[in-house]
């Protein structure tokens, strides 16, 4: 490969009690790329994404940032780094509106303390024709909006603040046919400039369509990774299931 | 590909000042309140409409008022304070206390006694909120627990008999002053409730009233401190009712230790009509005036037309009931 990988996990290790959550474990995202990580419930990929989110330190291993080694000890530190995740629950304000939801705590202010709603309206605006994002409108309560619109609203405040590196939790599981599919080409157009999107996943189907590569975990390892044009679902499913590799696939990428 | 995500036209950003602070209740219940001016204005039109009759109505309010500007931060993160009228207590009778320990009547005096009644407040406040952000007591059972405290230790200070020894410029001045005819007391009230109306609709502080009301693990996710601000909140509740006690100080001349029993539950009350969720995150001070006048109109309207005006509790409680039914209703047809 021609340039650094924007995330590149290389011997990450994590034990919970003496169990094994992730061993040694080396996995590549690139710009722009949406890697789909699957794994049954327990599998590792939970315990990953939270050490490179910045919930869990690694007792060993190393994680470089487009080529530079960064040591991530708290959610903060992943967010200044340009991480950000967004969990299934999305943790938005019900009672707040779009706009709202996406300073909450990064709010815009006045010299008089005053917040400045228009300012803040205004930059939503423009972050959100930037992704071709559009919300039925932004003053409206987010507890009235669509389970895909609220996805739309979690997406655009973690990738509001300059978000390089974009994990999600089980993003469409919730979702109809419909919204998965809007949601879906929000993802498409947020890789297409850059950004580097995790989707995690205990269910195939869900990320199948939407990721250009897939890893799949088990037992806290990872058993392989594939371009998903390469593989058919039910080769997947044997990964996930019994860890065995399609004819022809090697054991690790590189 | 282009993403085809929902586009609808995006109204104009410019009606979101104006629905922070009016809410889609409040308008209804402003409503209310017209309906009920009016028929009690045209039933008799020679005594409620009267200036004189509406500064009385303003007066019965002040107080009340004052309490509900904290109350409605409380509710709004979806907590309880049960402690204001006891804190009231507490603090009209520290104030009374600090100014006969001073001596005098002169303004150095009435604000020795100011600043005692917000001090104590600020501390049955900081323990509210300590016990409630920190040690996590539900809210309900601390204040309860510390309106029982305050009302107590008020009582023990005083061995139950009243200070009435309070400075004359005081109840002259404040209590029943006036100034360009209208009654200090609710000038000064008016000053709270807009600037509590203010800081709630516009600030961060405000914000994150709501939000920690709406969702604490939102909050927590935004690096917002959500102890540190429900202390706040509480803080803030209790310098009112200190604020409080000094005005009832001012108005009643004397302590008045057994007259602001149900006081807590007038304000809950009001701030509940007023649209106010008790499930936090949403209403306002808007609502929160309104909801607190509507009572006061009614007590009055009723004595009044001659009415017994225990009319009043039975009127107000089906205003409270009705009010979060037509609220429940509000929310299940937006959650759809």
């Amino acid at each position: 490969m021609s340039t650094a990988p924007l995330v590149a996990f290389s011997g990450i290790s994590k034990t919970f009690g003496g169990v094994h959550a992730v061993e040694n474990v080396s996995l590549d995202l690139n710009p722009g790329e949406v890697l789909g990580l699957l794994g049954h419930n327990g599998a590792g990929k939970s315990t990953l994404i939270k050490i490179l989110s910045g919930v869990y330190p690694p007792d060993a291993g190393e994680i470089r940032l487009s080529g530079s080694p960064v040591n991530i000890r708290s959610t903060r530190d992943a967010k200044a780094l340009g991480i950000e995740t967004i969990y299934q629950n999305l943790a938005l304000s019900e009672n707040l509106d779009s706009v709202a939801n996406l300073f909450l705590g990064r709010e815009i202010t006045n010299r008089f303390g005053f917040m400045d709603d228009e300012a803040m309206e205004e930059a939503a605006r423009t972050s959100l024709d930037r992704m071709k994002l559009r919300l039925p409108s932004l003053s409206k309560l987010v507890a009235s909006l669509s389970g895909g619109q609220r996805q739309a609203v979690a997406i655009a405040r973690a990738v509001h603040f300059n978000a390089r590196v974009l994990i999600m939790d089980e993003p469409t599981a919730a979702l109809g046919p419909e919204e998965t599919a809007k949601v879906g080409a929000l993802i498409r157009e947020l890789a297409s400039q850059g950004i580097g999107i995790i989707l995690i996943s205990h269910d195939i189907h869900d990320v199948f369509d939407l990721a250009d590569r897939l890893a799949v975990m088990r037992h806290g390892k990872v058993v392989g990774t594939t371009r998903t044009a390469d593989v058919s679902k039910d080769e997947v499913l044997a990964m996930i299931i019994a860890g065995t590799l399609p004819a022809g696939m090697a054991r690790r990428d590189h | 590909m282009t993403s085809q995500v929902p586009t609808e036209v995006m109204p104009d950003g410019g009606t979101r000042r104006l629905s922070a602070i009016l809410g889609s209740q409040s308008l209804a219940l402003l409503l209310v309140l017209f309906v009920l001016v009016a028929f009690f204005s045209l039933m008799r039109p020679d005594a409620f409409p009267r200036i004189a009759n509406i500064l009385n109505m303003a007066t019965d309010a002040s107080i009340l008022l004052v309490l509900a500007v904290g109350g409605t931060y409380v509710i709004l993160t979806g907590g309880i304070d049960l402690s204001i009228n006891g804190v009231l207590v507490f603090s009209g009778v520290i104030a009374a206390q600090a100014m006969v320990w001073t001596g005098g009547d002169n303004p150095p005096t009435l604000l020795v006694g100011l600043v005692f009644a917000m001090l104590a407040g600020a501390a049955w406040g900081a323990v509210n909120g300590f016990l409630i952000a920190k040690a996590r007591i539900p809210a309900l059972i601390v204040t309860l627990g510390t309106m029982g405290m305050s009302l107590g230790s008020a009582l023990l200070i005083t061995r139950g008999i009243d200070i009435s020894d309070v400075p004359d410029s005081l109840v002259v001045g404040i209590g029943s002053g006036r100034l360009m005819g209208v009654p200090v007391l609710v000038i000064v009230t008016a000053v709270i409730v807009i600037a509590g109306g203010l800081v709630l609709a516009y600030t961060r502080f405000g914000r994150y009233t709501y939000a920690v009301g709406s969702s604490p693990e939102a909050c927590r996710r935004a690096s917002i401190n959500v102890a540190g601000h429900l202390l706040k909140v509480y803080l803030l509740a209790g310098v009112l009712s200190g604020v409080a006690g000094y005005l009832s100080l001012a108005r009643f001349a004397t302590t008045t230790l057994s007259g602001h029993t149900t006081d807590n539950l007038q304000v809950i009350a009001g701030i509940v009509i007023g649209g106010t969720s008790l499930f936090g995150g949403s209403g306002g001070m808007f609502g929160t005036v309104v909801g607190i006048i509507i009572p006061v109109v009614l007590l009055n309207g009723f004595v009044v037309l001659g009415l017994p005006p225990f009319w009043q509790q039975v009127a107000v409680g089906a205003v409270l009931i009705g009010a979060v039914y037509f609220d429940q209703l509000r929310r299940r047809l937006r959650d759809r």
